[in-house]
């Protein structure tokens, strides 16, 4: 299985959980049908004219009903944002396979979904909305509710008992280690580029070559973001036989690099109006870029004295992790690891105080709080988290801003259950992920035989149809899925390497049959365990009948080593060579056989002995015998023939 | 020549034959030649040759050499060149260089572009020298009354023209470009008749050889009188426009046109060549047939769209060339007329919007354009450039409110590079500052205003943009706009509201010194019109309100960076001349400090302006010498004249002169200059009122000199102390400033520049002259 991603845009559908007793929220009228029906009002509310289910938020799962995951085996991750569905998977479906990782995505997953779980854990909720779900009641809803996916797949959110349990099965894994798996394909981790440990994975035989490329990036000499991570291996993914590419960039008109600029632009005209930027967020990934460039940028814009604070239960982990991955981290940052100076700059906002962190808005914070400030905190769907609390904090004010980076959610469904809102709201997302331009020069350079990838990405974005040049452009065209559809990939697996045994190996007499060829026949016996195969030295005993296993000396049943090779048939010598058919004739007639006539035929001849009322066919591969019932005549011919041809 | 250097010469030449010796670079042969060429345009250069025979043995033995060094071989090249323009060193010359013709053809394609080109230039001299004389007149086409060398040349280049091989008929090309180029002589008219067939018959090969070298010879003949004469010329041009790919076609069309005298229909052909591109966009982003668009003949062939689609490099070379060419024709006077404004605007605006992935074409030329321009930073610069100079015209209204959209697209959109955002600032001003203003009043007219409100919350946010070239280019802008547009209420108005100038402010501490600067500027103009409030932010809520003088008096004294400082020495510079406010209330104080600081300033740009404003502040009291300066507004010129006396106690209270004279001792000799300039204003503006007071009546000039001599002698730290009007005046009439003046005017390396000293230079880094230390430059 690649990957394991959790929708979290089902949460969009749900009302935000305030931290507070919220009165707004709680007072919002329950939604009835047209005809006046008020059976949903206690699980669905209007707000704005959306509406939206009063329950604990649900999460969308992987597709678990196309097969049985627990005949999955390997779980292969390529970055932390892709593994947030693992606990559902690993705890519920009867799977006992191995999840293979990096130690960063490992860690900073563990990090979100703690993050997850506490957000959702700390708000108890006691109802559960579940009338909303049946079919025909969704069809009677408004949309976006009534087009919802498999909504009975729904599930809440899992409990960090579950998410301990679900990392415990995760093997760690370095880039570029290779992992042999049960013999039948070596599986390693690439550096991607994109994250702290994210990776794209390279599954090879000895014959085939599948890379899954996800979530990677290139930007590399980027003057804002100067890239922190190992960039992206690109060279290991040559001679791909089939490339599966996914993950790429969510808004491909959209320059990281603008984008930063209109961050940090928006953010400046807001705090110097005397207004407070928010920006929701995940508690790692883009959140260090944007500290990076404000790092730089605040003395510039003479917003040195304004707070910024980071709020998240995991806001001191994170910070800490970033900075002690050495390995995980380009080679610029590498080396001030082992420096006095950090690796990312935010070490030092923190040191002055620029940057402060809290685990959530109680405690600490409000005594801290000063205004006006900038807030980083989740999560970015607006339906948990402290950003809640914000969010009805400043809302009411259009000297505050909420500016949006992360593209996973839509900012306007996000905001919809805020509405009316009198803050700014400013769409920055940012998206280091790879772009068409980007994939387009990649796939150049790693020249696969195949691209597999999405159908989204093999035709210009709905809202821009004209934009030809946001999709995959290769030759042959990529081969693209959509959900639930099954594919088989287009390779063949024809040839296995097999392994010979040093004795074996030195008891083969090759022949040259022709310059720089040689031949040798090998009788052997294969055997084949774990998907290796081994050619051993066969049991004595030539061609005839195989020798009989020795009788167990004691009387114990167990088998010996030796009963595993299976009993040989009695093996005939290999013939080559060919039959001259003049010299072939005269033997005949040495031994007695008269009256003989040959016929060419457009593959060999044939030798008619008329008198025996016998014909041999002679063809470059094949010699037959026809004769009436005589097998004494057929069997002197056989031997007559053979003596043309040499044996092994 | 100086006997001197006529020494030289031969352990010289015999340097550059001598294939052991490491030769000089490049730069000290050009200085060579450089001097040659003074030496034989100052007189008939016969004798030089025969009395340094060396010089030909030089050319001789070059020329013989197996294996030449190319710098030495382009330079002999272009030495016999330089005599050989002159009849009778020709003569002298082709005694000892005629057979040397034929390794002149060979050289021509030396792997050495100097070498090759220089070959090619020697050619055409010899053969403009052959054909004077005898063949002086109208010779023969045939050619059976040529001189013999002109003969061989000119067989030569018939039989490259015929050549299969591109370099020989490029060189063939590039030896008539020149001859036609610089050579106006009748024969050049026979020389054409004769090979104009062989041109044309280039013209019948798919693909053309060496197209851009034909293009350069058509137009060269084009310019030449063969030109004026010849009609089959006209025809041979319009059939290459046709015959060339759209590509090599534009730099032709572009020739065409502006030549003086041609055929209408050429001329009209060569212009549709230019709008294909174009015409071809307007196609493919056109919704429905929209209105007329260009004349006929311009309309999109198959030929163009088939470049377009052909490859990405193709379609924005094609694209580019034909914005710069069509920009470098709005400009020209013998532009074709009617231009057509409306179509090109419409045009311009469309490659923008394909560049920005906002056009939605219909057509699959269109979607081809879309993927291929998408962010394409070269086309976005050169439309925007072509959109710049476009408003110089006019345009129906619904089209201008198009090109402002587009640009407002361009300046808000955070994918715009920073290059493509200062393009998009220039454009704006230039369509801004062309707008018309409102006809009942004076002031902007209301599309304007509904545009300045969109326009500055853009800029606001620029100037607040983590890329410094965003900032720097929004501050530009904003100084331009405001020099012309201070004084219209409208604007005025908008702008205060806006927050602008606030930021503005700001930036006076940005990081970037180039902001700083353009910081410095911008507010600098923000205060003349009045327009600039000292900013309060939550940054520095501490720091006490302090004028924008003081502000920018700090910069002056403390930036590191030397932009910044000069920007504050012109906006000084030009509140003195404006009659600034601040300036205004203590003009004296003012000046004196402003002084005081710049001639601390290590930078000599900023004592230099230093300077320039003392001389608008002598002239503001002592009248301005001639037309000097005539924008700049006199202070004191309602107040009733000051006497002199008064005049020069003011400039000893400023401590001017301190100034002035020990800039007269700087280093850096502009700075030198500018005040010798102004003491010798003031020496001639005081002296004729001065006759009262004689040199020698006040006992201080004796340490007032002394002071000076010190200076001179590079003890600037000496303070001169304090200064009497009539000792200062003394010390000047007594200083030779004229004589000081000339000696400054000469350049600073006059010694060295002398060509014995480059002589000596190239002998001694090849250790010929062992006792004169090498002194290289």
């Amino acid at each position: 299985m690649l990957d394991c991603g959790l929708d979290m845009t089902s949460t969009l559908n749900f009302l935000p959980l305030p931290l507070v007793q919220n009165p707004r929220l709680s007072n919002l009228p329950g939604w009835s049908l047209k005809d006046g029906n008020a059976f949903l009002d206690k699980e669905l509310k209007e707000c704005s004219g959306h509406v939206f289910v009063d329950s604990v938020p649900e999460f969308c799962l992987p597709e678990t009903e196309l097969i049985d995951l627990s005949t999955v085996d390997v779980i292969l991750i390529s970055n932390y944002h892709c593994m947030m569905a693992l606990p559902y998977i690993t705890e519920h479906t009867g799977f006992t396979g191995t999840v293979y990782a990096t130690e960063p995505t490992v860690q900073i997953g563990r990090l979100l979904m703690e993050e997850l779980v506490n957000f959702i854990e700390r708000v108890p909720k006691a109802q559960s909305a579940s009338l909303w779900k049946n079919k025909d009641t969704q069809r009677l809803l408004p949309s976006p509710l009534k087009d919802a996916v498999e909504v009975s797949t729904w599930r809440r959110c899992y409990t960090m008992q579950e998410v301990n349990s679900a990392l415990s099965k995760i093997q760690l894994v370095g880039y570029s280690q290779k992992i042999e798996l049960f013999g039948a394909v070596q599986v390693t981790p690439l550096s991607s580029g994109y994250a702290l440990g994210s990776s794209n994975w390279i599954i090879q035989s000895h014959y085939e070559k599948v890379s899954y490329v996800s979530g990677s990036s290139l930007l590399t000499t980027h003057p804002q973001f100067s890239v922190v991570f190992q960039p992206m291996d690109q060279a290991s993914l040559k001679n791909s036989d089939v490339l599966i590419l996914t993950g790429l960039t969510q808004i491909p008109t959209a320059n990281p690099d603008g984008m930063v600029g209109e961050f940090c632009s928006n953010l400046a005209l807001t705090v110097r109006n005397g207004g407070n930027v928010l920006v929701p967020c995940y508690p790692s990934g883009v959140i260090y870029d944007l500290l990076e460039c404000l790092y730089q940028y605040i003395d510039s814009a003479g917003l040195s004295s304004i707070p910024f604070y980071f709020i998240s239960p995991v806001a001191n982990s994170s910070l800490e992790f970033s900075q002690i991955f050495a390995e995980w981290l380009c080679h610029n940052k590498q080396t001030k690891v082992y420096l006095p100076e950090p690796p990312f700059p935010h070490a030092e906002l923190i040191q002055t105080n620029k940057l402060k962190h809290y685990p959530s808005i109680h405690g600490d914070f409000s005594n801290d709080f000063r205004q006006p400030c900038v807030v980083f905190t989740g999560h970015p769907s607006l339906r948990f988290g402290d950003v809640v609390h914000f969010m009805e904090l400043w809302g009411k004010s259009s000297l505050n801003t909420v500016i949006f980076t992360e593209p996973d959610f839509s900012y306007l469904e996000a905001l919809a259950p805020y509405q009316p809102l009198a803050m700014k709201c400013i769409y920055c997302p940012i998206d280091t992920r790879l772009n068409f331009i980007q994939v387009s020069k990649l796939l150049k350079e790693v020249q696969p035989l195949h691209v597999v990838c999405p159908e989204q990405y093999t035709q210009p974005p709905p809202a821009q149809s004209h934009r030809v040049d946001l999709m995959i452009d290769c030759q042959p065209p990529a081969m693209s899925y959509r959900r639930a559809e099954v594919l088989a990939l287009p390779f063949r697996r024809r040839y296995e390497k097999i392994e010979i045994m040093p004795e074996l190996a030195d008891s083969l007499v090759p022949m040259e049959i022709k310059p720089g060829i040689s031949l040798a026949t090998v009788s052997a016996v294969l055997h084949t365990k774990d998907n290796k195969h081994v050619l051993q030295v066969p049991p004595r005993g030539g061609w005839g009948p195989p020798p009989r296993p020795a009788q167990p000396t004691g009387g114990k049943k167990r088998k010996r080593p030796s009963d595993d090779i299976p009993d040989c048939k009695v093996l005939k010598p290999l013939l080559s060579g060919s039959i001259p058919v003049e010299q072939f004739v005269q033997t005949l007639e040495k031994h007695g056989f008269s009256d003989i006539k040959v016929e060419d035929t457009a593959k060999g001849h044939i030798v008619l002995l008329q008198e025996a009322e016998t014909l041999i066919q002679i063809e470059e591969d094949s010699t037959h015998i026809i004769c009436d019932n005589d097998e004494v005549l057929r069997v002197r011919l056989r031997d007559l023939v053979l003596k043309f041809l040499q044996k092994f | 020549m100086d006997p001197e250097c006529s020494r030289l010469l031969p352990a010289l030449c015999a340097v550059l034959v001598d294939p052991r010796q490491p030769v000089a670079d490049d730069t000290c042969l050009e200085k060579l030649l450089d001097w040659f060429k003074t030496v034989t345009e100052a007189g008939p250069s016969l004798l030089l040759l025969q009395e340094n025979p060396c010089l030909v043995e030089l050319l001789f033995r070059v020329l013989k050499a197996h294996d030449p060094r190319p710098r030495v071989l382009s330079f002999s090249l272009r030495l016999a060149g330089l005599f050989a323009a002159q009849e009778d060193c020709f003569q002298y010359l082709q005694v000892s260089l005629s057979r040397a013709v034929d390794t002149i053809f060979s050289l021509q394609g030396d792997s050495s572009l100097f070498v090759a080109s220089a070959a090619g230039q020697l050619l055409v001299h010899i053969l403009a020298l052959a054909m004077r004389g005898p063949a002086e007149g109208h010779p023969s086409p045939q050619g059976c009354d040529w001189p013999a060398c002109a003969q061989k040349i000119v067989c030569h280049v018939e039989d490259s023209l015929r050549s299969t091989a591109t370099p020989q008929v490029t060189q063939a090309l590039n030896v008539l470009t020149t001859t036609f180029g610089h050579c106006h002589s009748p024969w050049t008219q026979g020389l054409w008749v004769r090979l104009s067939p062989l041109v044309a018959c280039l013209l019948e090969k798919d693909p053309i050889p060496a197209s851009h070298s034909l293009v350069d010879l058509l137009l060269s003949v084009a310019r030449s009188p063969v030109g004026s004469s010849d009609c089959g010329l006209w025809e041979t041009l319009a059939q290459t426009l046709s015959h060339l790919s759209p590509t090599q076609a534009g730099p032709l069309a572009l020739g065409i046109l502006k030549l003086q005298d041609c055929p209408q229909a050429l001329k009209t052909q060569a212009f549709g060549v230019l709008l294909q591109p174009l015409a071809c966009v307007l196609k493919a982003a056109a919704q429905a047939p929209g209105p007329p668009g260009f004349p006929e003949g311009a309309t999109g062939d198959s030929i163009t769209v088939d470049t377009f689609l052909s490859s990405k490099s193709a379609c924005v070379g094609l694209l580019c060339q034909a914005l710069a060419h069509l920009e470098l024709l709005q400009l020209l006077p013998q532009r074709p007329s009617p231009w057509p404004q409306a179509p090109l605007l419409r045009a311009a605006v469309a490659i923008l919007r394909f560049c920005h992935g906002s056009a939605a074409p219909t057509s699959d030329v269109g979607g081809h354009l879309c993927a291929v321009l998408a962010g394409c930073v070269r086309v976005q610069r050169a439309a925007l450039d072509f959109l710049g100079t476009l408003s110089q015209g006019t345009g129906p209204q619904e089209l201008v409110t198009q090109v402002f959209a587009v640009l407002l697209e361009y300046l808000t959109s955070p994918d715009s590079s920073p290059m493509v955002l200062k393009k998009a600032f220039q454009a704006t001003l230039r369509w801004l500052l062309g707008s018309p203003k409102a006809p009942s009043c004076c002031d902007l007219d209301p599309h304007t205003q509904l545009f300045l409100g969109e326009l500055l919350p853009v800029l606001r946010k620029r100037l607040c943009s983590p890329c410094w070239e965003a900032r720097d280019s929004g501050l530009e802008f904003l100084t331009q706009v405001t020099r012309h547009w201070g004084g219209q209420a409208a604007f005025r108005h908008a702008l205060l509201a806006s927050e602008v100038p606030e930021l503005t402010g700001q930036l006076l501490r940005d990081p970037e010194s180039y902001v700083r600067a353009s910081a410095v500027t911008a507010t600098g103009q923000l205060s003349s019109w009045g327009l600039y409030a000292t900013p309060t932010g939550p940054e520095h809520p501490e720091v006490q309100q302090e004028s924008l003088f003081t502000e920018l008096l700090h910069i002056l004294s403390t930036d590191s960076e030397g932009f910044p400082r000069r920007a504050v020495m012109h906006v000084f510079t030009q509140w003195l001349k404006d009659g600034h406010a601040d300036v205004a209330e203590d003009l004296e104080q003012f000046v004196a400090r402003v002084l005081q600081a710049a001639s601390q300033d290590l930078d000599w740009e900023v004592r230099a302006q230093g300077l320039e404003l003392a001389l608008v502040f002598l002239e503001q009291l002592l009248g301005q010498p001639g037309s000097r300066c005539p924008y700049a507004v006199a202070l004191p010129e309602a107040a009733p004249p000051a006497t002199l006396a008064q005049v020069l106690q003011a400039l000893c209270r400023v401590q001017l002169f301190e100034f002035a004279l020990r800039a007269l001792f700087d280093c850096d000799r502009p700075v030198a200059q500018k005040s010798c300039d102004l003491l010798l204003f003031l020496k001639a503006k005081a002296t004729p009122c001065g006759g009262p007071q004689e040199a020698g009546a006040s006992p201080d000039v004796v340490s007032v000199e002394a002071a000076l001599q010190r200076w001179q002698a590079g003890e600037q730290g000496q303070p001169l102390g304090e200064l009497e009007p009539e000792a200062v005046m003394a010390v000047l009439r007594s200083m030779d400033l004229e004589g000081l003046r000339g000696m400054l005017a000469k350049s600073s390396d006059h010694m060295e520049k002398s060509p014995q000293s480059l002589l000596q230079d190239m002998l001694a880094t090849v250790g010929v002259l062992g006792e004169n230390e090498a002194d290289c430059y």
